[in-house]
């Protein structure tokens, strides 16, 4: 049922794309420094309320921006599909005797790796505005997150796709779908300090606990701990990894 | 043995039908063609056959396959050139066809081999390691033919293959697709809105209009139809007595006279030409221009729809507006 070729080849594509386009990646990792350089090094002297001292904006900071990196560019991978309808390779890989799990597989696999190899370079990118890596298992926790955040994203980004079919549904989605999770998810402050109804609305936002997750096992600071939050996060990716390869299942076999 | 069986083929978009109860059979190794012009139906059709569209009712079998139950099958035995390309523009050329080739399960001698041999043999050698986004549109063409050749596939669909094309590059591409189907006897199932493409390459044509055939047979066959070439003379002096004596002449299938000018009807015409001029002037007329018309597809079109393909692409872009008035959301109530 599942075509590993398939699966590998889909992925080597992805890879091929990503690596090529030069002026893409640094575009993408354009956004992640100026959050860090003028959002980070603006606020540094200030302390960050509800988070105990010694925690300084930066640090705070980092994790949160690598979640943001990780949901923009697994959004963005789960609707490269959009783009594949558009510019016809749809068609090249649907009419290949292969299983649409594997097709879809294939799609997650090439996202998972593109949004996850982002995400290292925006971790990279803040030791040189100071940020420091104390603990070091804490980056292969960070790693699982960095998993099952992109999975989760990308599983979402292929539901939008089966449901727009064109342009104009991608900025939507960019303003009203893509923003509103991040600006949710505790990504630039502690959600301690929102109003009561909007930090409980954030708790239905996948990002919150990949996000916390983050920041747990990069910086020891979390609000619901690390095994809690690896828990949501793993069932947050299992379901909509399962209801993305459903609805492109679905639209694209009419 | 038939690598294509459709019976009564439908398939409808809400309450438009694209595609109505159409039924053909093409045997092993036929080049045939589907005719018709934009909006006929052609492209839903080639799609049904590719598994991309299901059918709304009615069968069709692909190399003994059903398209609706055994699509992995029916895939594994076609290649398809779409109408729009359909290349990652941002791999080169040989990158495409090794992505294909791997997506269709083969293994990497053979896949290096066969990637050569298509490549060689749509004259892309030299551009292979390219990215596609600086080819033009000849080329792409050309690798997408590639690209469908690489797993040896028994029914090869091309929808519109040289559309958009120069002159040049078309002949090129319709020479490549000859040679396909004679040398190695692949089945071919090509739509077309170009007559003379029609004419040159397809062994048998259907000519598609409004979902439907309206009709089904060899170019030749389709052309006699018409009765054959029309050669026009245009006589001062002497009409009368010489519709008298072509009348007399069994091989002229049919006369009208109008304005000292005779259509004549017949076969090959142009070995005719010299009898019908000694006739002429037997009879005391002289010829001042002689004109000959082979019937072209063109005609058979015209016959059988009572419009030109031209018209026939009008009257569906109208139709289509209409469609798009019918579900544009009404305002201010």
């Amino acid at each position: 049922m599942i075509n590993l070729t398939a699966v590998y080849v889909l992925w080597l594509r992805e890879m091929k794309r990503y690596f090529r386009a030069k002026s893409r990646i640094l575009g993408s990792l354009a956004i992640p420094f100026f959050f860090l350089a003028f959002l980070g090094l603006g606020f540094n002297r200030m302390p960050v309320p509800g988070v105990g001292g010694g925690v300084n904006y930066i640090r705070f900071l980092v994790p949160g921006i690598i979640g943001m990196s990780l949901l923009f560019q697994s959004i963005f991978a789960g609707l490269s599909v959009l783009w594949d309808r558009e510019f016809g390779f749809l068609k090249e890989i649907m009419v290949a005797p292969v299983s649409r799990v594997s097709i879809v597989l294939g799609r997650i696999a090439g996202g998972m790796t593109t949004a996850i190899v982002q995400g290292f370079l925006v971790l990279g990118i803040s030791l040189f505005v100071g940020f420091r890596i104390t603990n070091a298992p804490g980056v292969v926790v960070a790693f699982l997150f960095m998993i099952l955040v992109s999975t989760s994203f990308i599983g979402l980004g292929l539901i939008f796709a089966s449901r727009i079919k064109d342009m104009q549904g991608y900025s939507i989605i960019m303003n009203f779908v893509v923003f509103p999770l991040f600006f949710l998810s505790g990504a630039l402050f502690p959600l301690g300090n929102l109003p009561r109804w909007l930090h409980i609305l954030s708790y239905a936002d996948p990002l919150t606990y990949g996000v916390d997750g983050l920041r747990g096992s990069l910086i020891s600071v979390s609000a619901l701990g690390v095994p809690a939050n690896l828990l949501i996060m793993a069932a947050v990716s299992f379901l909509m990894v399962v209801l993305g390869a459903w609805s492109f299942e679905t639209s694209e076999s009419r | 043995m038939d690598d294509i069986r459709v019976e009564e083929l439908t398939r409808k978009f809400d309450d438009f039908t694209a595609v109505d109860r159409i039924s053909f059979t093409v045997p092993r190794g036929e080049l045939f063609g589907l005719l018709g012009p934009n909006g006929a139906g052609k492209t839903t059709t080639i799609n049904m056959l590719s598994t991309l569209l299901r059918p709304t009712s009615g069968t069709a079998e692909v190399s003994g396959f059903d398209v609706s139950r055994s699509r992995d099958d029916v895939r594994k035995s076609i290649g398809v050139v779409f109408q729009e390309p359909a290349l990652d523009s941002q791999l080169t050329g040989r990158e495409n066809l090794e992505f294909h080739a791997m997506m269709y399960g083969m293994g990497r001698d053979e896949r290096r081999r066969k990637v050569d041999e298509v490549l060689a043999l749509v004259e892309l050698g030299d551009k292979a390691p390219v990215l596609v986004q600086n080819y033009s549109g000849g080329m792409k063409r050309r690798l997408e033919i590639a690209r469908g050749l690489i797993h040896e596939p028994r029914v090869l669909f091309l929808d519109e293959p040289t559309l958009g094309l120069d002159a040049q590059t078309r002949r090129h591409i319709w020479d490549y697709i000859r040679r396909l189907n004679e040398e190695k006897g692949v089945t071919i199932i090509l739509t077309t809105h170009y007559m003379e493409e029609a004419d040159y390459l397809c062994g048998r044509v259907a000519i598609m209009d409004h979902g439907t055939f309206a009709a089904l047979d060899t170019p030749e066959r389709l052309k006699d139809v018409l009765g054959g070439d029309v050669v026009s003379l245009e006589i001062k002096g002497g009409a009368a007595g010489l519709e008298a004596q072509f009348r007399a002449l069994d091989w002229i299938r049919g006369m009208a006279v109008h304005d000292g000018v005779f259509s004549l009807t017949m076969e090959r015409g142009e070995r005719r030409i010299p009898e019908l001029i000694a006739q002429a002037q037997k009879s005391g007329a002289a010829v001042e221009c002689v004109n000959l018309h082979k019937p072209s597809l063109e005609d058979v079109f015209l016959h059988f729809t009572g419009k030109t393909i031209r018209e026939s692409e009008a009257s569906q872009a109208e139709r289509n507006r209409a469609m798009m008035r019918a579900h544009r959301p009404r305002r201010g109530r």
